[in-house]
């Protein structure tokens, strides 16, 4: 099973939503559309449902033409952010909904509904109504028709986001299980990357109305092809700064690109740029507060805000006009305006040219 | 200005509560400072939301007083206090430009105009909002918004206290982060008491200096960042703070050695016979627990890893129990058995789900 | 939002064209017809071009003196409505309670006016405000003053526009009503913290608040009251004199009394024709409101 999109643009009265797109989703697989809010994500999931018609390009499922099938006409599931089920009936009957519908014999109905309960978690609640349920059971209600529909694709937009933390956490280590266990094309929605990443599977990263990069998951992660995918993909954010390749030696730059916060000479994959102005961009755990070895390139940052959770810090620092957060394991307390020195490490650095390509990835990860 | 003391408050809805689950929350006694920055962290329906509309004047508690500086409020109605509330959902006057929005409060109130032109210039710098005071609050971003709903609090001369209710709801994560180092930043500037309803843990943790956490409408634990995250005081707080949560096993205790049916883990001090017929538990965090190298530790099935980026969180099972362990992102494994080794100063002991204090030290290794 | 292309739709759209056609295009095609010819009956036509278009747009002549007349009076109609029922609904909006039983009670009060038709409400004024027999006829006149509105202009006009507001207030409260239940509890206990003044409360948050439904009401009030016949047909007939004769009430005159099919026509085109142009600016207007809007994406 397949769902292409090849080469959809969705354009709503002279305001792009959608820059030309090709992706291909196949079964089994989690597909997650990471992006900030208006970055294309919910357009994206109406054009592969049917809700919306491309406005140029064509939608194939399984090879055939589908971009003129109405949603109706398709066999597709969503999940909302709301917890959408209906009030008067019980769980049992809001899963069994979808399955009445299509005319399902009783018999299939009630082993199809168990197995939907049975794998969320929701046995004990069947015969409740949806309101007398917690947030996390309602939403579960609500996947657990997705899932009993046996719809060939299922899409969820941001389903976890107005749920408890702790809820969101129990049911993001759930999920991936849950949608190996059925046999549709998932696509998920959402704003943060450590969600993302938790769930696995591939990832497509959106930036205003288009995709940066699509693969496994973890590879986005590492391996991202741009800036803009970088940016999406990190979080807390990724620090970046300016740097000057002259010869041997590179200059990191103030924000004003006209100071020069450090110098160091090239090493490792630096080697290879040629002279000229790059962007580096490198993770808030990449910094260190102290030297673990002779490699590391020490700066000096003057303390801006420093934020401890009781097991890790997280310190917003200034560093030539340029804010970076570091984050570091255990309790560091800085005052506001305490110099700071840090240590960054250039096997860690990913090198963007001016146009935002990926110049140069990070050597020093042992499971790049 | 604002101490802000709750004496003997509870509060149940339905009149006449007879049994502890009447209430929506149960007797406490708390002081907050003044100029404090404080969290109320719980999970929906802990009572959070209750305890700051009985502070902010909304829901009039039925049993107990609370106090501003001693006087007592329990009878005010919110604009009496001085209180400012931040929303969940971004409120602004739409009609209204940045600046007008922040002037209203001290309009209302029939301050001088060159008084609000001030204060309206040093709030919006405070909120780095002074190059958008001429734009209208309509069409701004979520966060954008939020700003304004703090600088409402923040330009009144008289606001002791401002209330947050999860305001970072719908804010994305980049500009979050943003967002907290401000309201941080903020707070270290404004002298006002300052206290913060959620149920995300960083955003409770980074935010306070003191914590309340609360269950069933109980408070659980009041206490620092760091005191949660190292002695949680209940197995409540040891899950949920830290992501993944506390490790809560059964286990015999036994002097300084805890049993998990034959696995032997050393405690960090010796302990008294928990009293009988309680349920005796350890609690450790994924981040107290290492591999082990050659025969170190106890043995786990290491049954998924997952890769979160800066680090791994590898699911295990021990005798049957699952057991969370967070590994440094360049950790490798070799097949599903592993060996873990706990830091015995980190292992907490729990008699019903309450932490059991050490007795003595023990002959620490 | 715009549906996949489908030409077998275009099938099940032909019942609802045809019906459309038979009822609304032709019986409309057939008034422009009529408005460019001239006819003196046994169903004899003559050709008149814009004629009859000319004369009623040039106040100088009689058609158009009438015809201004009968807009201004028109106009002036919607103005008083629209300036008593919009404040007047909003008020009663504000005021009803926002929950408990007291909101049915209040909700079935209110909706009952408007399930009474046109007809009926103009014979129940015309017997009401009579001065023998009404009940609010007589007690005004009781009261020492002169009301009459079969003479009286200003009783007659007094007499319209009281029935108009009893009848279609409660539409436009009924709108706001809605409107304001929809807005969040988070904006007055802002209000509330912030100091504001009931009065500044209204201006700052309700009205802005209801900016979008005060339009769909003032819209479907003007075009209603614009467009009204029956009430004071039944309880003026156009009169004293002309003093209510309005548009639609002249248009009948014309053309059923005197018979001129041409000029009616006319005028009815442009009659049609300033409906729709104020439809128009009213959804120029209200997509702009909508405009405003943030989108998800």
């Amino acid at each position: 099973m397949t769902l292409v999109l090849d080469q959809v643009t969705r354009v709503v009265s002279a305001e792009t939503h959608i820059h030309s797109t090709s992706l291909t989703l196949t079964k089994g697989t989690i597909n997650l559309l990471l992006g900030p809010t208006l970055s294309g994500k919910t357009s994206l999931m109406r054009l592969m449902a049917g809700l919306d018609k491309p406005t140029s390009g064509r939608v194939l499922f399984n090879g055939v033409d589908v971009t003129g099938k109405p949603v109706q006409a398709r066999n597709v599931a969503m999940v909302y952010q709301q917890f959408i089920n209906y009030p008067a009936m019980s769980v049992y009957e809001n899963i069994a909904s979808p399955l009445r519908v299509r005319g399902a014999p009783k018999t299939e109905i009630n082993r199809k509904v168990r197995e939907a309960a049975g794998l969320l978690r929701l046995e004990d609640h069947l015969e409740k109504t949806p309101l007398q349920l917690s947030g996390g059971q309602q939403q579960r209600t609500a996947i657990a028709r997705a899932i009993v529909k046996g719809a060939d694709l299922v899409l969820l937009d941001e389903p976890l986001a107005n749920l408890d933390y702790k809820l969101r956490e129990e049911l993001r280590v759930e999920l991936p299980r849950i949608f190996e266990a059925t046999g549709a094309i998932f696509v998920y929605a959402t704003t943060e990357p450590t969600e993302a990443l938790l769930l696995g599977g591939r990832t497509a990263t959106l930036d205003r109305g288009r995709i940066t990069q699509f693969g496994p998951t973890i590879d986005v992660y590492r391996q991202p092809r741009d800036r803009a995918t970088a940016e999406v993909f990190s979080d807390p954010p990724m620090n970046f700064a300016s740097i000057r390749v002259e010869g041997s030696h590179v200059r990191v730059m103030d924000r004003a690109g006209r100071l020069t916060v450090v110098e160091f000479p090239t090493i490792g994959e630096l080697h290879g740029l040629g002279d000229g102005i790059y962007t580096v961009g490198f993770r808030p755990h990449h910094i260190a507060l102290e030297r673990t070895h002779a490699r590391q390139i020490a700066v000096a940052a003057l303390t801006a805000v420093s934020e401890l959770t009781g097991s890790e810090s997280f310190i917003h620092v200034d560093v030539g006009g340029e804010r970076w957060i570091a984050l570091a394991a255990g309790v560091h307390e800085f005052l506001p305006g305490k110099p700071v020195e840090l240590f960054l490490d250039p096997d860690r650095f990913f090198v963007f040219e001016p146009d935002g390509r990926l110049a140069v990835a990070p050597t020093g990860l042992a499971a790049a | 200005m604002a101490r802000i003391e709750l004496i003997d408050l509870a509060h149940a809805y339905r009149p006449h509560p007879s049994k502890p689950s009447d209430y929506a929350l149960k007797r406490m006694r708390l002081t907050w400072d003044h100029g404090g920055a404080y969290a109320l962290l719980g999970p929906s329906g802990c009572g959070k939301t209750t305890l700051l509309n009985i502070i902010s004047g909304l829901v009039s508690p039925s049993e107990g007083r609370i106090l501003f500086d001693g006087r007592d409020v329990t009878g005010l109605t919110t604009e009496k206090r001085n209180i400012a509330q931040v929303f969940q959902f971004p409120v602004v006057y739409d009609t209204m430009t940045v600046a007008e929005n922040l002037a209203f409060p001290l309009k209302n109130r029939g301050v001088d105009s060159s008084t609000i032109g001030r204060r309206v210039i040093e709030v919006a710098g405070m909120l780095g909002l002074t190059s958008d005071l001429d734009r209208r609050a309509r069409g701004l971003t979520a966060d954008m918004k939020q700003k304004i709903s703090l600088g409402r609090g923040l330009v009144r001369a008289d606001v002791g206290a401002i209330l947050f209710d999860e305001p970072l709801t719908v804010i994305d994560p980049h500009l979050k982060w943003q967002l907290r180092a401000q309201l941080k930043k903020v707070h270290e500037e404004a002298d006002v008491t300052m206290i913060y309803v959620t149920h995300d843990q960083t955003e409770a943790l980074t935010f306070a200096d003191k914590v309340v956490v609360m269950y069933e409408g109980d408070v659980v634990q009041l206490g620092t960042p760091q005191e949660l995250f190292e002695k949680p005081a209940h197995t409540f707080v040891g899950y949920f703070i830290g992501s993944p949560g506390m490790n809560v096993l059964p286990a015999a205790i036994v002097g300084d050695r805890a049993f998990i049916g034959q696995h032997e883990i050393g405690l960090g001090a010796g302990y008294n016979p928990l009293p009988v017929g309680a349920k005796s538990e350890i609690g450790v965090r994924p981040e107290f627990l290492r591999l082990g190298t050659g025969a170190e530790g106890f043995p786990v099935k290491v049954r998924r890893v997952e890769d979160v980026g800066r680090a791994k969180i590898l699911r295990c099972e021990l005798d049957g129990m699952p057991l969370a362990v967070l590994a440094p992102e360049s950790s490798r494994l070799s097949g599903d058995d592993a060996r873990l080794v706990a830091d015995p100063t980190q292992v907490h002991v729990y008699a019903d789900g309450h932490l059991v204090e050490a007795s003595r030290m023990s002959g620490r290794a | 939002m715009d549906k996949p292309l489908n030409h077998a739709a275009w099938f099940m759209v032909l019942p609802a064209f045809l019906l459309v056609a038979f009822n609304a295009v032709i019986p409309l095609m057939t008034v422009v017809n009529y408005s460019v010819q001239d006819t003196f009956g046994n169903n004899q036509f003559f050709w008149n071009g814009v004629g009859w278009y000319i004369e009623l747009l040039d106040p100088s002549t009689q058609l158009g003196e009438r015809f201004y007349d009968s807009l201004l009076r028109n106009l002036l109609f919607s103005a008083i409505i629209l300036a008593i029922e919009v404040p007047l609904g909003i008020l009663v909006a504000l005021s009803m309670p926002r929950s408990g039983w007291a909101v049915a009670v209040c909700l079935v009060v209110m909706a009952l006016p408007l399930l009474v038709p046109w007809n009926v409400v103009g014979t129940i004024w015309q017997i009401f405000a009579r001065p023998d027999i009404g009940l609010f006829g007589w007690t005004v006149n009781h009261l020492g003053i002169d009301y009459n509105y079969t003479s009286g202009v200003l009783s007659a006009w007094f007499t319209i526009v009281v029935m108009d507001v009893w009848h279609w207030t409660s539409l436009v409260a009924l709108l706001c009503y809605a409107g304001l239940k929809s807005i969040p509890d988070a904006y007055y206990q802002a209000a509330r913290i912030d100091g504001a003044s009931r009065w500044a409360v209204f201006t700052t948050i309700q009205l802005p608040k209801l900016r979008r439904v005060l339009l769909i009401g003032v819209l479907l009030r003007f075009m209603d009251s614009f467009m009204i016949y029956t009430e004071p047909f039944v309880v003026t007939g156009g009169g004293p004199g002309n003093a209510t004769t309005i548009l639609s009430i002249d248009l009948v005159k014309i053309a059923l009394g005197q018979f001129d099919l041409g000029k009616a026509a006319a005028m009815s085109i442009v009659y049609n024709l300033i409906i729709l142009a104020v439809c128009w600016v009213f959804y120029t207007v209200m997509t702009q409101v909508d405009a405003d809007r943030p989108r998800k994406g």
